[in-house]
């Protein structure tokens, strides 16, 4: 069997880009613009997500035949949020610095969509491996969206990748000027409409 | 009164929590297609926001902060790392209360924002509003100014959204613009005509 028939394998990739939740599904996004400044910020809130994502996968599925139905959603969040913390607690720990720059962002992970939808809608209903699998998956899919818009504002906003200067000194010498927009606010929406757009059209287009 | 003023007016335009923080995303793409429903959503930001971030203070003067339980004879207890559950909680019991109190008392009222009331517990914009003011430090009636303009902000954007979405309909856009990246798009536009009210000061 090739890897790319098994479920596992579908699991995972569903979400990494198919069912992209960001571009596609439209879940997630307030975290998603807000620490993409830098590749630095929007890389450690990758790491984080996809923390929470696959862990809460992984313990809800395995609790999904003991959480009552009607107060799943309060045992949900509860792992959620202890999740959040010790990712919370844990950057504070040992990445201060960058723990300061992604301020609350850390702790709005909890109310992100897509690991509550996840929750509710996968982990609920397959098991651990499985749900593990596709918590990685989104954490992948969501990261790829994030450290794509990253790069492009940190590339054209401060010309650099990774807090390392790309552009030449002469080419500043010449009359080369970053564009401040891409720093603010409203270039995040933008880039994230247009990348929308492509993935959608790309996606459309195979079928 | 001059600082609360321009408090107010900074996390309603400049400091929008939506188009400057990117707060509560998901609800304003989910529910900006129609005016009506827009702005139902929106007074139950405003509600919402207003009764839970003084709540949310309270809690967390009294009882989370580095040194708040002096009182208790505990004055080395450090609680803070436990905000981010007790403020979801606190949300989500709000909101129900909210539902509760509102349905029992006014059904006209309920109508209209009863099945926005559930919806709300998850949104960003919420805690991202307490803890922005943990963040800031605000004090007691600062929360209370923040929250408030901070809904009225949100539910500016939202109207403004779904306002401009009846006129895409018309539009003849490509192929995968439609719906999500055009929405996005306008945001971006919107964002920016947001931003030049920065230089408002008191």
């Amino acid at each position: 069997m090739k890897l790319t028939r098994t479920k596992a394998f579908k699991t995972f990739a569903g979400p990494a880009w198919y069912e992209n939740p960001i571009n596609m599904q439209m879940l997630g996004i307030c975290s998603a613009l807000a620490v993409t400044v830098q590749l630095k910020t929007a890389f450690v809130m990758t790491l984080a997500m996809t923390f929470v994502v696959s862990m809460s996968n992984l313990i809800i599925s395995l609790l999904r035949n003991v959480i009552p139905g009607n107060i799943r959603i309060i045992v949900e969040l509860a792992v959620i949020a202890s999740l959040v913390i010790l990712a919370d607690e844990f950057l504070r720990a040992y990445y201060f610095e960058i723990s300061k720059l992604l301020s609350v962002f850390v702790g709005l992970i909890i109310t992100n969509c897509i690991i509550l939808g996840r929750a509710e809608g996968f982990a609920l209903s397959n098991p651990p491996h499985l749900a593990f699998i596709d918590g990685l998956g989104n954490g992948v899919g969501y990261g790829s969206v994030l450290m794509s818009v990253a790069l492009i504002r940190e590339f054209f906003g401060s010309g650099s990748i990774f807090g390392y200067t790309v552009i030449p000194e002469r080419l500043y010498a010449a009359g080369y000027e970053d564009m401040g927009l891409m720093l603010l606010a409203p270039a995040a929406f933008i880039i994230i409409g247009l990348m929308a757009w492509l993935q959608k059209y790309l996606v459309n287009s195979r079928k | 009164m001059v600082e609360l003023l321009s408090l107010f007016l900074n996390s309603v335009f400049a400091g929008n929590i939506l188009l400057a923080y990117f707060l509560g995303m998901c609800s304003f793409v989910a529910v900006s297609k129609n005016i009506e429903t827009a702005v139902g959503l929106g007074f139950a930001v405003i509600f919402v926001l207003t009764v839970t971030t003084p709540v949310n203070w309270l809690i967390f003067h009294g009882l989370l902060a580095p040194g708040a339980l002096t009182w208790a004879g505990l004055p080395d207890v450090d609680l803070s790392y436990l905000k981010l559950i007790i403020f979801i909680s606190v949300i989500a019991a709000m909101v129900q209360a909210i539902e509760m109190i509102i349905d029992r008392f006014s059904a006209a009222l309920y109508a209209g924002l009863g099945i926005f009331l559930p919806l709300i517990a998850v949104n960003c914009a919420i805690l991202g509003g307490s803890l922005f003011m943990v963040e800031r430090n605000m004090t007691f009636i600062e929360s209370v100014v923040f929250g408030f303009g901070a809904g009225v902000g949100w539910m500016l954007a939202i109207v403004a959204m779904a306002a401009a979405r009846i006129k895409l309909r018309y539009a003849d856009l490509p192929s995968g613009l439609e719906g999500f990246a055009i929405t996005m798009i306008v945001t971006g536009l919107m964002a920016m005509a947001f931003m030049l009210f920065s230089g408002i000061t008191m």
